[in-house]
């Protein structure tokens, strides 16, 4: 297929230190893929890899059939956001990018048509030092769009963004999939992605996690689990363990119980003559899907004395 | 209703035409020629440098212009050559070039790690080879240009106050051509050391130091008295410019050929501008 990411058996070590693992997905065009993992999971190293500003220790990866490296000049074929920084704040924002649209022979008026489009005409000619942290993220996603090329990596993009911002960039991610390009975002929060993303690939201490629709991840993390709470907590256990249900009690007299319907349980109660007090089913979200699945790859976990 | 407000017309699956013309390496130059004089500092630096160097050399010639009246005949007559060329360009106009250049040289490899514009510059061309040596050109073309600008300003003025004590050198005299060239192009030598030191080191005030060092520390350190010493000074640019600014060759107990110290100039240039090019290939950026 065209304009595909194809990433293959990715390594990255730095040192002993392993900054990505035998990572293998591929990113297909006409859909916005999000890339999760929480910080530190190695979702910039595997973009810069992408990119070719890293090289693999081993394994490869390539954007269109070839590394990205070997085309001379990377801006038809590939846009990338990959920090708002990555800018030089003493140059306007027209110089930086008409020197971006000479290096790769692309006319000069596309300049303005993508400052236009980022709704940054008008600071064109304002010094991008001067720049708010969502100018420049704005900007960034202009440099990307500058040579209108079919796959467009963002890192982080929503970052600094206002609310009206994220919408914006949500509709323009959407627009630009629903126009056949691949379209590729990171970030470290499942919320930023719920809406955003079609697919996910997540990630976990450099290690793939999950690679599939937003919807069969979504599926997997509603492991629906059902609160009871009894004054006979003893016969209900023996009850629903023998229906087949995993059961885990807390000291309150309730229990957490996965495997079984909320109602199924009420009924099972009720044939055995055992007093509910409580009954709550519990619907993970797509968020507890994430922090369940990258619960052990955390990278630093808050209160960890390692 | 909100998402109607800002959703988009349908757009229809596009086929990209990626094909494209032709990369050219003119295109990289011009690249880098916007980015050169896009900052602020590229004409302060430029303009500034420059005054900076012709201030000193017409200082130094006024003074020898004010005193002339008093100096003894045979003062007088040793003036001319060597003396008046070194009027024309002084010792601390050339350290000042010097400085500038490399600093200049050295800014733009230095001014894309510490920013960061650097993964900007090889996402779109990930040709980094073909980048680096566009911007040698550049550096190269700018300081030259800087260089001349110097030693010719500097030229004319200092001519011209020593006209009044109806002495001076012309373009004509023997010597004074390659000397004010071997001042010139100085500029270009250090512009390119300070790019090779910042290549290699990718931090600002540490490529600053070590180009500085080499440029303008070592050459006061080492004398050209011993033998050992004086062919580590005969292989430094500050050196060959001592040696081309001679007129007329002054005995020295160590002697070189004004084509030594051109293989000298030539050598730096060159070998930074490789360095330059090549150290940005195989390291992660």
């Amino acid at each position: 297929m065209k304009h595909m990411i194809e990433v293959n058996e990715l390594t990255k070590r730095y040192g002993p230190k392993a900054a990505v693992s035998d990572l293998s997905f591929t990113v297909r065009p006409g859909h916005v893929t999000g890339f999760l993992g929480p910080n530190g999971a190695g979702k910039s190293t595997t973009l810069r890899m992408m990119l070719g500003l890293h090289r693999p220790t081993s394994g490869s990866v390539t954007i269109d059939g070839r590394p990205f490296a070997d085309r001379p000049r990377g801006m038809r074929h590939v846009g990338a956001l990959l920090d708002a920084h990555d800018v030089h704040g003493g140059r306007t924002a027209q110089a930086h990018l008409t020197a971006l649209a000479v290096s790769n022979r692309l006319p000069r008026r596309r300049v303005g048509e993508v400052l236009e489009e980022v709704g940054l005409g008008d600071a064109g000619g304002r010094r991008i030092g001067g720049f708010s942290l969502g100018m420049k993220q704005r900007l960034g996603i202009a440099t990307a769009l500058l040579g209108d090329p079919p796959v467009l990596l963002f890192d982080e993009p929503l970052n600094g963004l206002d609310p009206e911002g994220v919408k914006w960039v949500r509709g323009l991610f959407h627009r630009l999939a629903a126009e056949g390009r691949t379209v590729f975002v990171s970030s470290h929060l499942m919320s930023e992605m719920e809406n955003t993303a079609d697919f996910l690939v997540v990630i976990g201490k450099g290690r793939l996690i999950a690679a599939e629709s937003l919807k069969d991840f979504a599926a997997r993390g509603t492991r629906q689990s059902v609160s009871v709470r009894t004054p006979d907590v003893a016969v209900l256990r023996t009850v629903l363990t023998d229906e087949g249900a995993h059961v885990e009690p807390h000291t309150d007299n309730s229990l957490t119980v996965t495997g079984l319907s909320a109602s199924r349980i009420g009924d099972l109660a009720f044939q055995n003559m055992v007093p509910v007090h409580e009954l709550t089913p519990h619907t993970a979200s797509l968020e507890a899907a994430f922090m369940e699945l990258t619960a052990d790859s955390v990278e630093y976990a808050a209160g960890d004395a390692r | 209703m909100t998402e109607t407000a800002t959703a988009p017309t349908p757009s229809p699956v596009r086929s990209f035409d990626t094909t494209e013309p032709r990369a050219r390496f003119a295109d990289l130059v011009a690249a880098e020629w916007i980015k050169i004089w896009s900052l602020r500092s590229t004409p302060w630096a430029f303009l500034g440098g420059a005054l900076a160097v012709i201030g000193f050399n017409v200082f130094t010639t006024y003074n020898d212009y004010s005193n002339w009246p008093g100096w003894s005949p045979q003062q007088k007559a040793e003036f001319m050559p060597n003396w008046a060329m070194l009027d024309t360009f002084t010792d601390a106009a050339v350290l000042c070039l010097m400085l500038t250049a490399s600093a200049m040289g050295a800014l733009t490899v230095v001014g894309e790690y510490s920013t960061g514009l650097i993964h900007t510059t090889f996402t779109a061309v990930p040709a980094r080879r073909s980048v680096m040596a566009a911007k040698v050109l550049v550096v190269t073309l700018v300081t030259t240009a800087l260089g001349l600008f110097a030693a010719g300003g500097s030229f004319w003025l200092t001519q011209a106050i020593l006209s009044g004590r109806d002495t001076g050198l012309s373009l004509g005299d023997p010597g004074v051509v390659p000397a004010l060239l071997a001042s010139a192009l100085v500029a270009p030598v250090a512009a390119l050391v300070g790019m090779a030191v910042g290549a290699l080191l990718r931090a600002g005030a540490a490529t600053m130091g070590v180009s500085f060092a080499v440029l303008l520390l070592v050459p006061m350190a080492v004398s050209d008295d011993h033998y050992g010493t004086a062919v580590v000074d005969h292989l430094l640019p500050y050196s060959a410019w001592a040696r081309l600014i001679q007129v007329v060759e002054k005995p020295a107990h160590f002697p070189w050929s004004q084509g030594g110290a051109w293989a000298v100039y030539a050598a730096w240039g060159l070998i930074s501008a490789v360095i330059t090019v090549v150290a940005v290939q195989r390291r992660d950026q």
